[in-house]
């Protein structure tokens, strides 16, 4: 059997070496300066606000996710809202299951019924004794309006004459569907909320 | 069922017991003057045939002339019950006198008519409001009240 000569390969070993030392001298004449990091286009502040952001919505998260309601219920809406908080329409499925006795341990007020000028003052009083952040849902038609009690002498027309309102959920009561339905809306003004500002972070 | 006592037949008791207490009696009450409300009261709930030991309400009603306290009180031995009225014809300063002293839920409620209707209680420890809060102008209950 007769072997084959060396000139018989495509690329003699020593051609083949030399390709090779091309590619290297073309990659490393190409290759003096550093890639710059692909991210650089961001700037320090641009940055900072990125993650920011991202802790908002994380504390936005925990706080729409377990609102806990001051007891507040005047009137007759409240059994409209006990009954959401039971079995049947489960108010607990978002996470708001636990009424507080104490205001100090609530982040909201549902406003269930129909508010007196001489009960106000301990209404805006629980108010005042939760601690921020603390929302309100107006719920039926008399902490709305006053609802048909609106000209009575006796009546508050209306809780935003004693405290801001976020939500206001009609109804004479509303059902609970209904309040369920104002929860949620509160909880998605929750989540635009901004809990931290950049002015505040330059200084 | 509780038995409703003629305002007639109450009424010629307590002529013959207090001359000229009575002003007026119906089927259905007796019509008394403020004057002798309290020895009314006293004689309805301590006599033994009589016995009116529970009192049901007070109220009172604005008809523009006078005005008119209602008692219904009840025997629970019994088990009748009678209305007793008294008006009250002075418009601007409306005075009768209370009967807390013989039914300690007269208290209450004659504090809610003092509230709504401003007919003073004489004789009432605390004669104050109880609904609205001091420095409500008016009286809301009283037919002229806008």
């Amino acid at each position: 059997m007769e072997v084959d000569r060396p000139g018989n390969y495509i690329y003699p070993d020593i051609e083949l070496d030399r390709a090779e030392g091309q590619v290297i001298e073309e990659l490393k004449s190409s290759s003096q300066q550093v890639i710059p990091d692909p991210a650089e286009w961001l700037d320090e502040e641009l940055n900072k606000n990125i993650l920011l952001t991202t802790v908002d919505a994380v504390i936005n998260w925990g706080r729409r996710s377990s609102l806990w309601t001051a007891i507040c219920f005047p009137a007759c809406c409240a059994f409209e809202f006990i009954a959401a908080n039971g079995p049947r329409f489960d108010l607990s499925r978002f996470g708001m299951e636990i009424l507080r006795a104490s205001p100090r341990q609530a982040d909201l007020m549902i406003t269930a019924g129909t508010l007196t000028w001489k009960m106000a003052p301990n209404v805006r009083r629980i108010y005042n004794q939760m601690a921020e952040p603390k929302w309100v849902i107006a719920m039926g038609a008399c902490a709305i309006s006053g609802g048909i009690f609106r000209s009575s002498y006796s009546v508050v027309p209306g809780y935003n004459r004693i405290i801001p309102v976020d939500v206001y959920v009609p109804g004479c009561p509303p059902r609970p569907e209904a309040l369920i339905h104002g929860v949620r809306m509160l909880q998605r003004k929750i989540a635009m909320r901004t809990n931290i500002s950049l002015e505040r972070l330059k200084k | 069922m509780t038995l409703a006592i003629s305002g007639k037949d109450i009424a010629r008791q307590l002529e013959e017991r207090f001359p000229g207490s009575v002003v007026e009696s119906r089927q259905d009450c007796v019509v008394v003057n403020a004057g002798s409300l309290q020895a009314v009261a006293a004689f309805v709930k301590d006599t033994p045939e009589l016995k009116c030991d529970y009192l049901n309400y007070v109220t009172a009603v604005d008809y523009f002339q006078y005005f008119e306290v209602v008692y219904q009180c009840t025997s629970i031995k019994h088990n009748h019950s009678l209305v007793i009225r008294v008006r009250c014809h002075d418009r601007d300063n409306p005075v009768i006198p209370s009967v807390v002293g013989l039914w300690q839920g007269a208290d209450f409620q004659e504090r809610e008519i003092y509230d709504l209707v401003g007919i003073r209680f004489e004789g009432h420890p605390n004669m104050k409001r109880i609904f609205l809060w001091e420095g409500f102008d008016g009286y809301p209950l009283r037919k002229d009240y806008l």
